[in-house]
Formats: C-alpha cells, sequence, structure tokens
C-alpha cells in the first residue's frame, strides 16, 4: 500500500427478514431509506463531525428492481445534511458489492482525493417473493443462461457445484461438512443481536439439517435450505480513512484496523467456471491480497468468508489453502472454522446466520472483522490467537465472478 | 375418449357460487397442466363457467386470478420444464404469469347455458334443489350432441333419482366436494347402479390428479358426511332446546357450542358450523333427506323459525361468516341470537355464568388447533377423554352424551348401508369436516 489505510467506526442495521421475530412480510416494514439512513447514522454517531467525511460509496445489487429505485448516491445526505454537495456514488459487482464500497473507498483514500470516506452497503430484498427474487439474483449471472438455469437460479448453481463434490468425494462425508458449517452460523448469530439467525433456539442444529434431505422436486437437488444464505433487508457502514483522517475523526488507534492489502479480481461472466469444484477466483484474489500483505494463510485469525450457501464456505476453505481440494468438508467438521477451532470464521454467522443483504454484505463482513480485531464485538468476541493476528474477509459477487479480498489488522 | 379429450370441453354450473367456484379453480388449473403436456400442444381445452349472475362471474374471474398465481408461484420448477421451449420465457415471473394467461384463456365465464352444449362433462354445482339440477341436466343433454357425463356435486339428493328423472342412463354420478373445495381435501363419490364404470374410473383418475381423497358413500340422501352432520346438528339444537327449559335460549345455545367445540375438541362449536354451512342450507338438506328416511324424524322447527326471522348465516363474497345463531366479530363469536326478542344477546352477559355451570376443563385439554398436530393423537384422546368423564361436571356429561350420539349416528351410517364401513366414515368426518378424531371410536364407553 501507498500509504496506511484504516477502518474505523463501523455499523450495522438487523438483518431482517424470515427468522427474526418482529419480522412480518404482510405489513408495511422500512425501506431502502431507512436503513441507508440507520447505518450511516451509527458511523456518524461515532465520529465527531459528518463534516469530515469527503467522500461516500453505496454498494448496491439491484434496488432498481427490488425497489424500483436507482442513483442510490442520492441518499447520502439523508445521513446527514453536511454529506450534501459531496461527490458520492454508488457500486455494483452484484453480492460483491459491498466489498466494491469498501474498495472503491480504499481506492480514493489511496489516490488522496480524500482522507476520510464512508463505505456503505444496502440491500432491501423482502419485497417480493422469494421466486421472483431468485429472478432479480439471477441477473448476477449472464442473462443469457438464465433461460436453461433453474427456477431458484444461484441455488441451482451452487447445487450443481455440491452434486459434483458429493459424487467426487462422498455423499454422507460432504454433508457432515456443510452441516457443521449450518450449526457453526447458526450458534454464532445466536451471539449477535442484529443477526437475523439471533432468535434461533432449534436446539437439535444437527438433527434439523440432517433430517432435511435435499429434494429437487421442491427446492434444487443438492442443497436443502439450511444450506442457503437468508433473504435480507440490512445496511452496514465503516469509515475508511488516512492517518490523517483519523485525526481529522478525533479516534484514536486503538478503535480501528489497519487495512494491510486487499486484491479485487473479475472472472469472464459469459464463462462457466472452469472447475466446479473450485472457487477459482477466489483462490486467486486471496492469494494475491495475502501476496500483498507479505503474509501466510497461517497468519490468518479470523475470516469473514462469502457463504451464499454452505457448499461455498467449504470451497472457499479450500481456495484459501487451509484444506486439499476435497479436505474442506473434513476441515469444518473437525471444528477448525468454529469460534474456539484454529481459524473461526463469519464470527457473528455469516451469510446463512446474520444474513445476507447481497449488496450489504462485503460492508458487514469488514464491521465483523473491526469489531472482533479491536475488541468490540460484544458476546461475538473470539479470543485471537497472538501468532495469527490478521483477519482476511472475502467477498464474492455472482458464481465466484467478482471476488474482493481483504487483509487487515490490528492498528 | 380418453382423460385428457374428455377434458378438452367442460362446464361447471354454478360457476360462481362457493362451491362452484371452487371446482372452477381446481378444474382450470388441471385443464391447463394438460393443455402444458407435449401431446396436447396446439390443442384446444374449453372451461365454460356458467352462472345466472354477471356480478358472480366477475368476482369468480377476480377470484381465479388470485389462485392461480398462487398456484403457479408454488410449482415454477415443474412450469420452466413445461415452458422450456418458449424462448421467450426467461424470468420465473415470465412462466409464471404465462401460466396464468393460459389458464385464464380456458375459463370462458358466461351466463349463457347454450355453451354447455359442446361440453363433454358437466360439473353441477347449482343450488341444492332436485327440480332444478334436473331440469338443467335434461336441458342439457337433449341439446348435447356428445352424450356428456355429469358430475353433480349435490350433498343430498340421491343421484338415482337425477339419474332417472333426466334420463342420463349411467351417465351421471355425484362427486361431493367440501367445502371450500380448493382446500378440503375430501370428495365423497356416489355412484348408482347404472353408472357406466369408465365413468365411475375417469372420476377416480381426475380426483386422484386433484390429489383429493376419495370415499365412495353409497346412493342414500346425504350420503355420509350430512348424514352425520345434519343428525349431530339436528342434537345439538334439540339439547339446546331442553337446556333452555332451565336456562335462557341464549345460554342454551352458547352452553351446547362450546361443548361440541371445545370439550369435543372440533375446529367449531355445532351452531358455528350451521352458521358456515348456512342456516338456510342445513334446513333445505334436512327438508331433501327427511323423506327418505323411515325410522327418524330430520327436521328442526327452530330452523324453520330462524329462517322466518331471517337469520341464516352462510358466507359474505369475502368469505366473512354472516350473522346466524351467533353473531361473529372479525371471526369470534361476541353475540347470540333469541329469537324471542328478535335481536343478539352479547356473551359477555352470560359468558361467565355458562361457564361456571359447565365447570373447569380438564388439565390434559388441548385446543383443537394444537390437538390435530399430534403425532399420537389416540394417546391423547383416550387420556383426554378419561379425564372428562372423570370430572363429573355439567359440561363434562353433556360432552360425553354428546360423543356417544356422534358415535351412535356413525355406526348407523355403516348399519344403514350408507358407509361401506367405519373407516370411510371417520375418514370423511376427518377430512371433510376437520375433526381432530372420527366419530367412530372408543372415547365415550
Amino acid at each position: 500500500m501507498r500509504k496506511r489505510i484504516f477502518m474505523t467506526a463501523g455499523a450495522n442495521t438487523i438483518s431482517m427478514g424470515t427468522g427474526r421475530k418482529e419480522f412480518n412480510p404482510r405489513k408495511e416494514r422500512a425501506g431502502l431509506e431507512e436503513y441507508i439512513k440507520e447505518a450511516g447514522q451509527a458511523v456518524v454517531g461515532q465520529i465527531n463531525d459528518a463534516e469530515n467525511i469527503d467522500e461516500i460509496f453505496i454498494g448496491n445489487f439491484m434496488a432498481g428492481r427490488y425497489n424500483k429505485q436507482g442513483h442510490l448516491g442520492g441518499f447520502a445526505a439523508t445521513i446527514d445534511p453536511k454529506l450534501e454537495f459531496k461527490p458520492s456514488l454508488s457500486v455494483e459487482g452484484a453480492c460483491g458489492s459491498g466489498g466494491l464500497s469498501l474498495v472503491s473507498a480504499i481506492r480514493s483514500v489511496l489516490a488522496e482525493s480524500a482522507d476520510v470516506t464512508l463505505a456503505l452497503g444496502v440491500e432491501v430484498q423482502n419485497t417480493m417473493k422469494a421466486i421472483y427474487g431468485a429472478d432479480v439474483l439471477a441477473s448476477a449471472g449472464w442473462f443469457k443462461k438464465r433461460k436453461q438455469g433453474h427456477a431458484y437460479f444461484f441455488p441451482g448453481q451452487f447445487s450443481d457445484r455440491a452434486g459434483v463434490y458429493y459424487e467426487k468425494y462422498g455423499f454422507d462425508y460432504a454433508r457432515k461438512g456443510l452441516g457443521r458449517w449450518f450449526r457453526n452460523a447458526i450458534e454464532n448469530a445466536r451471539l449477535d443481536p442484529t443477526a437475523q439467525e439471533f432468535h434461533n433456539q432449534v436446539a437439535d442444529l444437527d438433527g434439523l439439517y440432517n433430517n432435511a434431505l435435499p429434494n429437487g422436486k421442491y427446492f434444487v437437488d443438492h442443497l436443502n435450505l439450511y444450506d442457503c444464505s437468508k433473504v435480507s433487508d440490512g445496511a452496514s457502514a465503516i469509515i475508511i480513512a488516512s492517518e490523517e483522517g483519523l485525526d481529522k475523526l478525533g479516534i484514536g488507534m486503538e478503535d480501528a484496523v489497519e487495512i494491510v492489502s486487499y486484491a479485487q479480481l473479475t472472472r469472464n461472466i459469459t464463462n462457466d467456471p472452469p472447475n466446479p469444484l473450485e472457487m477459482t477466483t477466489i483462490k486467486k484474489t486471496a492469494a494475491k491480497a495475502l501476496e500483498l500483505a507479505g503474509i501466510s494463510i497461517d497468519q490468518v485469525g479470523t475470516a469473514e468468508v462469502h457463504d451464499c450457501f454452505s457448499i461455498a464456505g467449504i470451497l472457499a476453505v479450500e481456495a484459501l489453502g487451509l484444506a486439499e481440494p476435497g479436505k474442506g468438508a473434513a476441515f469444518v467438521a473437525e471444528g477448525n472454522t468454529s469460534r474456539d477451532g484454529i481459524i473461526p470464521m463469519n464470527t457473528t454467522g455469516g451469510l446463512i446466520g446474520w444474513g445476507h443483504p447481497t449488496g450489504g454484505t462485503g460492508v458487514h463482513q469488514a464491521v465483523t472483522i473491526w469489531q472482533q480485531l479491536t475488541g468490540k464485538a460484544g458476546k461475538t468476541q473470539i479470543n485471537l490467537n497472538p501468532d495469527r493476528p490478521y483477519g482476511l474477509s472475502i467477498n464474492m459477487g455472482g458464481d465466484d465472478v467478482t471476488v474482493v479480498a481483504i487483509v487487515y489488522k490490528k492498528a | 375418449m380418453n382423460y385428457d379429450e374428455r377434458l378438452q370441453q367442460v362446464a361447471v354450473l354454478g360457476a360462481a357460487g362457493k362451491m362452484g367456484s371452487g371446482i372452477l379453480l381446481l378444474t382450470a388449473v388441471e385443464m391447463t397442466d394438460l393443455s402444458l403436456k407435449p401431446e396436447n400442444k396446439g390443442k384446444t381445452f374449453v372451461l365454460n363457467a356458467i352462472d345466472l349472475s354477471d356480478e358472480g362471474l366477475a368476482g369468480l374471474v377476480d377470484y381465479l386470478h388470485i389462485q392461480i398465481l398462487k398456484i403457479a408461484e408454488k410449482k415454477t420448477i415443474w412450469l420452466r420444464q413445461m415452458y422450456a421451449d418458449r424462448a421467450d420465457l426467461i424470468d420465473n415471473s415470465d412462466i409464471i404469469d404465462q401460466y396464468v394467461e393460459d389458464a385464464m384463456r380456458i375459463v370462458r365465464p358466461t351466463t349463457a347455458m347454450e355453451t354447455s352444449y359442446r361440453s363433454h362433462l358437466v360439473f353441477e354445482a347449482v343450488s341444492e334443489n332436485k327440480a332444478l339440477k334436473v331440469k338443467l341436466l335434461q336441458q342439457i343433454d337433449s341439446n348435447n350432441p356428445n352424450k356428456p357425463w355429469f358430475f353433480t356435486n349435490t350433498s343430498s339428493v340421491p343421484i338415482n333419482l337425477i339419474e332417472s328423472e333426466a334420463g342420463l342412463q349411467g351417465r351421471v354420478l355425484g362427486f361431493h366436494f367440501y367445502n371450500p373445495p380448493a382446500i378440503q381435501r375430501l370428495v365423497e363419490l356416489i355412484v348408482t347402479k347404472e353408472t357406466l364404470p369408465e365413468t365411475k374410473q375417469f372420476a377416480l383418475d381426475y380426483a386422484k390428479a386433484l390429489k383429493k381423497v376419495v370415499v365412495p358413500s353409497n346412493d342414500f340422501a346425504g350420503f355420509i358426511g350430512n348424514g352425520h352432520f345434519m343428525r349431530d346438528a339436528l342434537y345439538g339444537i334439540n339439547k339446546a332446546l331442553e337446556l333452555s327449559k332451565e336456562t335462557t335460549f341464549a345460554e342454551a345455545v352458547y352452553i351446547v357450542n362450546k361443548v361440541s367445540q371445545d370439550y369435543l375438541v372440533r375446529p367449531m362449536g355445532i351452531f358455528q358450523l350451521i352458521d358456515y354451512v348456512g342456516v338456510d342450507v342445513v334446513q333445505f338438506i334436512m327438508n331433501v333427506m327427511n323423506p327418505f328416511l323411515k325410522d327418524e324424524d330430520l327436521h328442526s322447527d327452530l330452523l324453520d323459525q330462524m329462517m322466518t326471522l331471517g337469520v341464516k348465516g352462510g358466507q359474505f363474497p369475502s368469505g366473512a361468516q354472516k350473522n346466524g345463531f351467533l353473531k361473529y366479530e372479525k371471526g369470534a363469536v361476541v353475540a347470540v341470537y333469541d329469537p324471542s326478542k328478535g335481536d343478539y344477546v352479547d356473551t359477555a352477559s352470560f359468558s361467565s355464568k355458562c361457564d361456571a355451570f359447565l365447570g373447569a376443563m380438564p388439565q390434559e385439554f388441548k385446543p383443537w388447533k394444537s390437538a390435530v398436530r399430534l403425532s399420537d393423537k389416540e394417546n391423547h384422546f383416550t387420556a383426554y377423554f378419561v379425564a372428562v368423564e372423570n370430572m363429573n361436571t355439567a359440561g363434562s356429561k353433556l360432552a360425553m352424551d354428546y360423543g356417544k350420539n356422534s358415535d351412535a349416528i356413525g355406526r348407523k351410517l355403516v348399519a344403514d348401508g350408507v358407509a361401506n364401513s367405519e373407516a370411510d366414515v371417520n375418514t370423511v368426518m376427518l377430512t371433510g369436516f376437520f375433526h381432530a378424531y372420527g366419530p367412530i371410536n372408543s372415547y365415550f364407553n
């Protein structure tokens, strides 16, 4: 990095949707505007003066269809009137939009066009039934392949990956890893009051998971509903600033994390994944970020990975080099990614447990890492191994198309 | 003519009614699904929705649109396969909209009876009036060169009478849906001595396609469902009249309704069920059935009196309950009608007195909503009804007598040859009336 870049003052709204007690699809709910405002104001409340924010980036995937609203940059000033007449724009890269918002903010500070930026990510998806939401999400793939895809397009894509994984490594073996991934997600989410699965009280999560065998007649062939992330409304936001920027905000190093490196790579969306058993773009992007940081994966103490589906979690473990191909399921089943494992992952629940407001997810991951590395994680706080002081986040758009990897350490 | 061909030209008489609209919906969906089969591409499917009421038909179109949309949303995975050859239908929303459009194109709402003169299959769901049914079916049959099959939804009129009086000679059977047809899984199937085997086979295939539970009933007025319900209702009415010698009329109705709902763990009390079906319909069905019964008088002066007073129950087009014996606010009972006053008496003014008279409920009590979901209902109800009996309260005595009578009605239906088996009686009450346990049981002995 040309100069030191920091993140601080992160905030999340609740991830709203099925699972939350207060969620009622028949009643009017908060919209896009309220989520942007709530997350943004929660950040502004942690700094001395909104005037110090030089630029705003809003990550969002599909407000144009979910909410019939484009032009999200125009909502910055609803957070604080002092943000009016400042640069503000929205960025899109499907479910990687939040990560792109972070990357855009980082680049702006690196380019010295800003000292303090606000990176926000938002999505409000519960405006339509899931069967229509599937259409919206399908635009994260190539539309010309939509016709041949499944009614639930993305579950279909990852079901196909899971099917190949089962075939090569064994169904029961794989389901043990996937089921453990699900249990970890829910157990972590129960510790975070903003998580969508915070109210989940199912005693026997393994039993719940194992009794729901995939059934292609009702859903997809190789995944059940517990293998899937949630349909969520939510927003997350965080400050990305230079050292001077932190000074301006009156925020000390103890309340910030430093961005050690980042990488953002994109694969050709018109091609199928080169190998269904590998998240190739994640593999390349993570490797690049770790190389730029000059560290190995063994120095990473906690990671947020993009588990839009449990199989994506397992494949991410393999893509990060934590396990050989085919060994990811065992690595997870043995508890290595649970909160007291070697490398706790998705410590606030991830996309399956915390929720997946698509355009917000990348920013939520950064907020979680910031909370964990600065000791602000509340009941979700993990004990970071001093030999593994780094944090890592992997945010993905589409089926391994757009990937953002960021390496963090305590400032 | 095979199954698919038979369903290419269909008519529903009384299509805008409570039962007709449900039958029309289910048939429209079945016909649309058939039309999507590769071998049926290019064939025309016609479903004439015939009703006297223009207003009713307009409402029917709205109802169909909403319901077919919901059905399409639930089977989109299958629909994507069916529309795989349509390059223009890409998103789920495209496919769902197309399915609704295809279904609505099959349905032809009309007030003109003549449209049924080309039908191969006619569903009859007009009001429960034998003369009217006979007249309509005869008229269609004499003008229709296709020798159509007639499926009547009558819940009480013997099918052989319709058959002989309309001159249908084996081309009619009773296909009795329960209300609402789109939700209730039961169909009572009634054939006559003449009914053609292929007509019966088609009925079974059609019921299977609609995922219905078929219970055969023999051709006695009222069949199994009303055979039980009408007698059970009359018992409740007479029990209330008996009690009203000691209490007010409103109190007696409240007590019997509560005993039949709470103590007997049914989805509705007997007076609420009469209101749901309609006081007029209950009176009418009793009148249809009564001449065929030898050793009993299935008649209630009280129902006649209610009809004279214009208190009829039934439902609004929205499905909301109209006031009858009971008055409803947002579905909850708030008052009971008193014929001597010609007005409703608020339950709040007497319910605690009645509850005290009935006595406490046993601890084992679980309301119908949760009891119906129990995996081991047999054990639960055995223990529960032992506890009811042991309470030895006025409520428990009324409940035990009520249960015994309900059991006796069920056994009589088998003894009289209306039902082929006790299991059939129980299936009808479980699936057609949503009872949590069959009326023929050992709980009340």
